[in-house]
């Protein structure tokens, strides 16, 4: 298939070949994603579904292959084990609650932060919302593990907050701020603020000032107006925002390991205990699976009620 | 109704008594540098359908957003019903408006659309039903109530922005080319029904538009607006039939403009002197000016008779070449050029289906007009 596309393409005149590349190119672009997806998505998750009913043992790998040629005869072994061991721990159960808790209330603070910043740059002028926007982003020049880190230097002990609170004799002993669950919330908020401005302000901008307006000839104060007409148009971007914070917050794992204290219990963290630590390859792969699932799940709902309501308009 | 038509009838605004019911006084609206309303002074009366008529970036635009609060004067008073508007927002106007693109929610169905209004005002939930419905008819949309804008062509579209802005029983209501996005049938239909709904209830429009023909159409009285004033404001008839400027007789309808001075100034006539013309130019109605004072006679197409031999009772008759005649259906526009090379546009009805005997490209013809067919403006 390659040589024949080569050859092809030696005995084409580079116009000839832009045309043909032109031509094929809606193909090529779905083509790309779908390569991406298949070899960084699909295939790990294959091999995480296999190592998941498969039983650990001390080898290298430090599992048991779930198939094996025996005297011609192939022998599929498949444990389950691994997963009703994650239901009768209820370490895992509380780890994920704990996930999805922490994950929900953070995604509603960064909402309720990130929305009236989006709302104020989108009915910035013009010339003022591009700078704005850059600002929203700046973050990402630098490393996201270093700003993590920077928040240790701002909330431990002898830290930036700390010292200023003491020398202005606000407090005479440092407050605990790190190592808390508030650790937890400011960092995910913090990391994840741009991913709920963003879409929120692609939404809000789009929205024609006309209908406003009309609210407000209607009678409706600017407060009435927002309830009736802008919030409920930005819904799309709502949704977009807090699922592009809430899916990556619950299986966060850096922000609790360096923010979160001893009782901050997140799946993100179990799931690197079980395979680096325990060196419990196939108990770790279910509940990454097991987590996939409790993801996918209310995603996959929310995107059937947005379509069959996008049909029924 | 027969209370809008018998102010229609009446002319309130020839009444010197009579007190106006939207009063801009010396209003002016600045955008930085730019000057997009400068110094306008107009009355309205109660139940007129008044016309805002000008081209792109003249302000009309500007002047409504200001009497529905969502500009503010840059100096100047808007007094609606006798109450100073200075700092009242739109929400606490009893105006309403209509919008170019009608803003219609996209969200909320007909019903919901419709009801915003009474909605915002707490009225009961049964009342709001009533005149829903009332109002649905009204605008013929009935059976349409639960469909999302989206689901409407053009046409209704337009109805139910207007409904929207109606059911509050606004004392004013302004509408910004509300007629723009309908196709030419629609939009003659939808005038007339226009007219009838603000005979109906009464109520005083203000309407925005750049279409001549349609502001001729609506309007009880019209004001022609240009670089931000308003340069002529009057009946349709007056300001078509005497224009007070070039500019005005040009932009409403096609006119010919003779430009030339007075050559001799009488109580009941006056001659001008043209150098687009080889005779003088006989105006039998007074004007004015001062003899020597250079100004321009307007002459409305239609109000010129072309014929190969004209009588010569004729108070101006022109030797002319027919250069092209296009041909309208309902009418025939002779281009035809004067000795002097100046190029006059004359229309006639098509009175027959066909004319063997019709004047043709390249005859030479004679036109003319009686002395009181022509205007003179002096600016």
């Amino acid at each position: 298939m390659g040589r024949r596309g080569k050859r092809r393409g030696d005995g084409m005149t580079p116009r000839a070949l832009l045309e043909w590349v032109g031509a094929k190119g809606r193909a090529f672009v779905v083509a790309a994603p779908l390569a991406w997806l298949t070899l960084f998505f699909l295939l790990p998750f294959v091999v995480l579904a296999k190592i998941s009913l498969s039983e650990s043992a001390i080898a290298r790998p430090p599992y048991l292959p779930i198939w094996e040629w025996a005297e011609g005869v192939l022998n599929v072994s498949l444990n389950f084990g691994n997963y009703l061991f994650l239901a009768e721990d209820p370490l895992y159960l509380m780890a994920y609650l704990g996930s999805l808790k922490i994950a929900a209330a953070a995604t509603v603070i960064t909402l309720l932060i990130g929305y009236p910043m989006a709302y104020v740059i989108a009915r910035a002028p013009q010339h003022r919302r591009n700078i704005l926007l850059m600002l929203v982003v700046l973050p990402f020049w630098t490393s996201f593990l270093l700003r993590v880190y920077a928040w240790i230097g701002i909330l431990k002990g002898n830290g930036v907050i700390n010292n200023v609170l003491m020398s202005m004799g606000v407090i005479d002993e440092p407050l605990v701020l790190l190592q808390t669950d508030f650790a937890v919330y400011l960092g995910i908020v913090y990391s994840y603020l741009p991913f709920m401005i963003l879409p929120l302000y692609a939404t809000l901008v789009k929205l024609d000032e006309a209908l406003l307006e009309a609210s407000a000839d209607l009678g409706a104060r600017p407060f009435v107006t927002f309830l009736n007409v802008t919030l409920p148009l930005s819904v799309p971007g709502i949704i977009a925002g807090s699922l592009l914070v809430f899916i990556p917050a619950v299986g966060e794992f850096v922000i609790p390991a360096l923010l979160g204290g001893p009782d901050t219990l997140m799946i993100g963290s179990v799931l690197w205990n079980e395979f680096f630590s325990n060196r419990d390859w196939p108990v770790a792969s279910a509940v990454a699976i097991v987590m996939l699932v409790v993801l996918v799940m209310p995603i996959a709902i929310l995107q059937r009620t947005q379509s069959g309501k996008e049909e029924a308009n | 109704m027969t209370e809008a038509t018998s102010a229609r009838a009446l002319k309130p605004w020839e009444d010197p008594n009579a007190k106006p019911f939207l009063q801009i006084r010396n209003v002016t609206k600045k955008f930085g540098a730019f000057t997009a309303v400068n110094d306008v002074s107009l009355d309205i009366y109660q139940g007129e359908l008044f016309c805002l008529l000008g081209g792109s970036g003249c302000g009309k635009s500007t002047l409504l957003r200001m009497l529905a609060g969502f500009e503010m004067p840059t100096s100047g008073q808007i007094l609606i019903d006798g109450e100073d508007m200075s700092g009242v927002p739109p929400h606490k106007r009893d105006t309403n408006m209509m919008f170019q693109s009608y803003a219609l929610f996209p969200h909320m169905s007909v019903e919901k659309n419709i009801a915003y209004g009474l909605k915002r005002d707490g009225v009961p939930r049964a009342e709001i039903a009533t005149r829903v419905t009332e109002m649905l008819s009204l605008v013929q949309l009935d059976g349409l109530a639960a469909r999302k804008p989206h689901q409407l062509s053009g046409g209704q579209r337009q109805r139910v922005a207007l409904a929207r802005s109606l059911i509050k029983r606004p004392k004013l209501l302004m509408l910004d080319e509300p007629l723009g996005a309908l196709d030419k049938k629609l939009r003659e239909e939808t005038q007339r029904e226009l007219i009838k709904i603000q005979e109906t209830l009464g109520v005083t429009f203000v309407v925005v538009t750049h279409d001549q023909e349609e502001a001729m159409t609506l309007s009880s009285r019209l004001g022609v607006m240009t670089a931000g004033q308003i340069v002529q404001i009057g009946t349709p008839h007056d300001v078509y039939e005497y224009p007070n400027t070039r500019f005005v007789a040009d932009f409403i309808g096609s006119v010919n403009i003779f430009e030339g001075k007075i050559a001799e100034d009488a109580d009941d006539h006056v001659v001008i002197h043209s150098g687009d013309t080889d005779s003088d130019i006989l105006v039998s109605h007074g004007i004015s000016g001062v003899k020597g004072q250079s100004v321009a006679v307007a002459l409305r197409p239609e109000k010129i008779a072309i014929e190969r031999a004209l009588p010569e009772s004729l108070a101006n008759r022109l030797a002319a070449t027919v250069d092209d005649v296009s041909y309208m259906g309902n009418l025939s526009v002779f281009h035809v050029t004067l000795p002097t090379g100046k190029q006059v546009k004359v229309s006639q009805t098509n009175r027959r289906r066909s004319d063997d005997d019709a004047i043709r490209a390249g005859e030479a013809v004679q036109i003319g007009w009686d002395g009181a067919a022509s205007v003179v403006v002096t600016a």
